[in-house]
């Protein structure tokens, strides 16, 4: 028995006479302190020596100790590696972090506010919060404006609505989504980018020609993905108000606070209000219409490193009204009369989305998502003696399995959604109901040699009650020819149902909205009596990076081609009507694109490019250019900031030029000869700009400028002295409304 | 007597060979060093592990010289893995690089060198200022 002790005591030994000159500590995980549960299976190891051990089930490790041994190198497959200074034998507590966060800072750091991939398959780039801040941004609507794959133009001459296009196409065409939820569809189409404010934008994405099939089959021409602010790292209190001298007050204020260590709450107001009233062009009517919205979101983020869950909760409320028409117009006493010209627009949305994410702890290349989101959004309003009312609710839900065949270098996703659309609309007394509902599948697959190509091929099948059971495949190439180069291909195809009212709902301010003006041919479609929409996507796109001068520069060369085979087309061709009818012949858009990015001198970007548009379509009464649309657009951006000194204060100065070409106008032909217009708009420039004090990493204010030359289209209603007659109308606008706009605002926040 | 060792040897053997199929992980978690500087390291290194059959995913620290591997064991083994990232021209412990395969990496990559190792230290640092 003595010999079991003695030998025992022999065992133990050689553990014993370490202990003197060895190291214990524990490793945790930094999302996950409190648990007392150490990582299990991580390495650790003194630099440059093969000593090392791993981590036991409750994360503690014992090293052997030597006062030669400096630095601790501790790692963790999808950690980021620490290395840890060691002077002596005292247990070490050691917290490591994920390596997906590490790599959003390091995204945020880098200096580039616009992101140009070399490693995307897809043509897509990133605008960063640095990017957004260079234009007031009031909204999303606003944040394109110093982009130039984005154009941002007028939607009528009341409400000043911006819309933007991308491939020379108006967003009904492009896929807008909210953190890969699609947001702006449906009844939303007309407003909806105002809808969400400029400072609830983290970071937008946008992807050039067909899109991914992830999201659905309803993109076209390119998906726009915007990021919003999330608790987790959106500062604990942030302020923003903005004031305009054409009467715009904004107040953005944003409340983040950690309710656990895996729940964070974000809140998140946005109001806004225009009361004064302008008539700059004197022609009667408001230039700008008198406006205000309230728009609060609430946000819940879970995070759970250790066990891979993270989730997001959000709801959201808006209600925004817009009074526009005649001066004097009182809404209480003139609305539904002829006494004075007036419209109203009120909208309330809901919004309520919930996601779910699991990364598999021990396999970082796998994870499920799921998405499900719900919205209602109702709009009443009414333009002179016509109304339009609309009601949409809308249901989407998204299942995703992500994963790898063999190794990293093939990578795929997989899943299913449905979605469930339901629209009651009210057109001047005459009632279109639709329920739309989709069940769909896909798969997509993503190929990397890691050196010079790459593919991602994606299909889905879908069936829908109104567009049939149908295939959406889409596809993207990525070669390397030579060094600091990418050659970019993509094919896919889109279809969707055109919401020929909310999509086009400036036809109500005019006499071609009057019952009876509408005409759609009824096909016996579906949709409205109509066929729904179907386009081939194609496009090339090559970048070049080059240093020049000792500075760095690309220049990016882009083709695209969206081919219909069937289109809802829409005719302004006679001043007094609308039509909608199904494509028959060809409808192309071509557009093409070559912009220069270039670090003039040391902080002083330029960015520039130059576009040609090509759309035609094949009308009624033949092929004709799409009407307001340039040919040609140029544009510049200049931007310079200061060093940053001690108290990270700088100056940072932007400046925006816009050339925009000959535009074709809708026939007015067949008006009396004083509401006639010329068949081309000149072309003209706008000059915008802004100037930002940056104080601290606290507080900064910004100045700025829109339309700093005063550009203004002198006419931009026709017949505004007869607004109830039969060539009264708003709809052709191809320049601002507004003159030059001032305005101020300052940015507060405390981490 | 002997036939029951001889069953009981029996029942080992298949004991023993069983245990080391359930050891055979699908996705193991294997880390190592291997020597090499920057970047294009950092590519080689993990086109050559991602190359090699069974090796699902790699990542390798620049800083720390750790290769995070995980990989099927069943399909392929660490000496295997360890053979071709040599051959690409990487020194791991007890499969040093041949001449031959360490002439081939780029000359930004000779990490044998101290001057070329100094070099690109001296780079980081400018980077982090």
């Amino acid at each position: 028995m003595k010999k079991y002790i003695i030998s025992g005591f022999l065992l133990l030994a050689p553990m014993l006479v370490p202990a003197q000159t060895s190291l214990k500590g524990m490793i945790m995980d930094v999302q996950n302190p409190k648990d007392n549960l150490g990582v299990s299976g991580a390495t650790v190891n003194w630099l440059d020596t093969n000593i090392g051990a791993i981590t036991n089930n409750k994360g503690w490790f014992t090293l052997p100790y030597d006062t030669q041994f400096k630095k601790l190198i501790v790692s963790y497959i999808g950690y980021k590696t620490d290395t840890i200074t060691i002077s002596n034998t005292t247990p070490i507590h050691h917290f490591i972090t994920l390596e997906t966060e590490l790599n959003e800072i390091t995204i945020r750091s880098k200096r580039n506010a616009v992101q140009k991939s070399l490693l995307a398959t897809a043509n897509t780039f990133t605008i960063n919060n640095d990017e957004l801040l260079k234009a007031a941004c009031c909204n999303l609507a606003e944040s394109f404006e110093t982009n130039p794959s984005i154009d941002v133009s007028f939607s009528d001459a009341l409400t000043g609505t911006r819309q933007i296009q991308m491939l020379g196409l108006k967003s009904p065409y492009l896929q807008i989504m909210q953190e890969n939820i699609p947001s702006i569809r449906g009844a939303a189409q007309a407003f909806g980018l105002t809808f969400t404010p400029g400072t609830w934008v983290e970071s937008i994405q946008i992807t050039k020609g067909a899109g991914s099939v992830v999201n659905g089959f309803e993109s076209i021409s390119g998906q726009i993905n915007a990021e919003l602010v999330k608790p987790f790292s959106d500062a604990a209190f942030f302020l923003n108000a903005y004031s305009s001298l054409n009467g715009r007050l904004e107040l953005n204020t944003h409340l983040n606070k950690r309710i656990s260590e895996k729940w964070q709450t974000g809140l998140y107001i946005h109001g806004n209000y225009r009361g004064d009233k302008f008539d700059k062009n004197n022609d009667g009517f408001l230039d700008a219409p008198l406006a205000n919205q309230i728009n609060v979101m609430n946000r819940w983020q879970y995070t759970d490193a250790q066990n891979g869950w993270v989730s997001f909760i959000t709801a959201r409320f808006l209600n925004d009204e817009k009074q526009t028409g005649e001066l004097n117009f009182n809404s209480e006493t003139d609305q539904g009369t002829a006494n004075l010209w007036g419209s109203e627009i009120d909208t309330k949305r809901f919004e309520t989305s919930a996601k779910l994410g699991y990364v598999f702890p021990d396999l970082p290349y796998q994870s499920l998502g799921l998405q499900l989101a719900y919205s209602k959004h109702q709009q009443d309003s009414y333009f002179g003696l016509n109304s339009y009312d609309i009601q949409h609710e809308s249901l989407y839900s998204n299942f995703l399995f992500h994963s790898i065949i063999n190794d990293t270098r093939n990578k795929f996703k997989t899943g299913v959604n449905f979605t469930y659309d339901k629209y009651n609309e009210l057109v001047n007394k005459t009632i279109y109901n639709r329920k739309e509902n989709s069940l769909g599948a896909f798969f997509e697959y993503a190929f990397d040699n890691l050196d010079d190509f790459s593919l991602t091929a994606g299909l889905r099948i879908d069936t829908h009650n109104l567009l049939g059971t149908f295939i959406t495949p889409r596809m993207h190439l990525r070669y390397v020819p030579w060094k600091k180069s990418v050659l970019r291909a993509s094919v896919g195809r889109g279809k969707r149902s055109a919401n020929i009212f909310a999509e086009n709902q400036q036809v109500f301010a005019s006499s071609r909205g009057n019952k009876g003006n509408i005409n759609i041919d009824n096909t016996n479609g579906n949709i409205y009596g109509l066929n729904p929409e179907i386009a081939w996507n194609f496009g090339i796109s090559y970048l070049q990076k080059f240093n020049l001068f000792d500075k760095k520069g690309d220049v990016t060369f882009d083709f695209y081609r969206t081919d219909f085979s069937n289109q809802v087309v829409v005719d302004w061709e006679n001043p007094q009507e609308i039509s909608f009818y199904n494509l028959e012949g060809k409808s192309i858009a071509d557009s093409f694109q070559v912009e220069v990015n270039y670090e003039l001198i040391e902080s002083l970007s330029l960015r520039t490019a130059f576009k040609y548009f090509d759309i035609s379509t094949n009308y009624k009464g033949g092929k004709l250019q799409k009407p307001l649309q340039p040919n040609k657009r140029f544009f510049a951006n200049i931007s310079y900031e200061t060093k940053l000194n001690g108290n990270k204060a700088q100056w940072k100065i932007d400046v925006t030029f816009n050339n925009i070409g000959r535009q074709r106008l809708p026939s007015t032909a067949s008006n009396p000869v004083s509401y006639r217009l010329t068949t081309h708009s000149e072309s003209y420039s706008l000059l915008n700009s802004q100037i930002t004090k940056v104080f601290s990493n606290r507080f900064e204010v910004y100045f700025g400028g829109e339309n700093i030359t005063n550009f203004q289209q002198k006419n931009p209603i026709l017949a505004s002295d007869t607004p109830f007659g039969p060539n009264f109308d708003t709809t052709i606008v191809y320049a601002p409304i507004f003159g030059r706009a001032i305005y101020a605002g300052l940015r507060f926040k405390i981490k | 007597m002997k036939k029951a060792v001889f069953i009981f040897s029996i029942f080992l053997i298949g004991f023993s060979t069983r245990g080391q199929q359930v050891e055979k992980k699908k996705n193991a978690k294997i880390a190592f060093e291997v020597d090499g500087i920057c970047g294009m390291c950092k590519k080689r290194i993990e086109t050559a592990a991602l190359k090699t059959k069974g090796i699902k995913f790699a990542i390798w620290d620049v800083k720390t010289h750790q290769l995070n591997v995980i990989l099927n064991e069943q399909k392929t083994s660490l000496k295997i893995l360890k053979t071709n990232i040599s051959s690409a021209g990487h020194d791991i412990k007890g499969f040093i690089a041949t001449e031959e395969a360490y002439a081939s990496v780029h000359p930004c990559c000779k990490y044998r060198d101290n001057k070329i190792v100094l070099e690109h230290s001296g780079a980081l640092k400018k980077e982090k200022k």
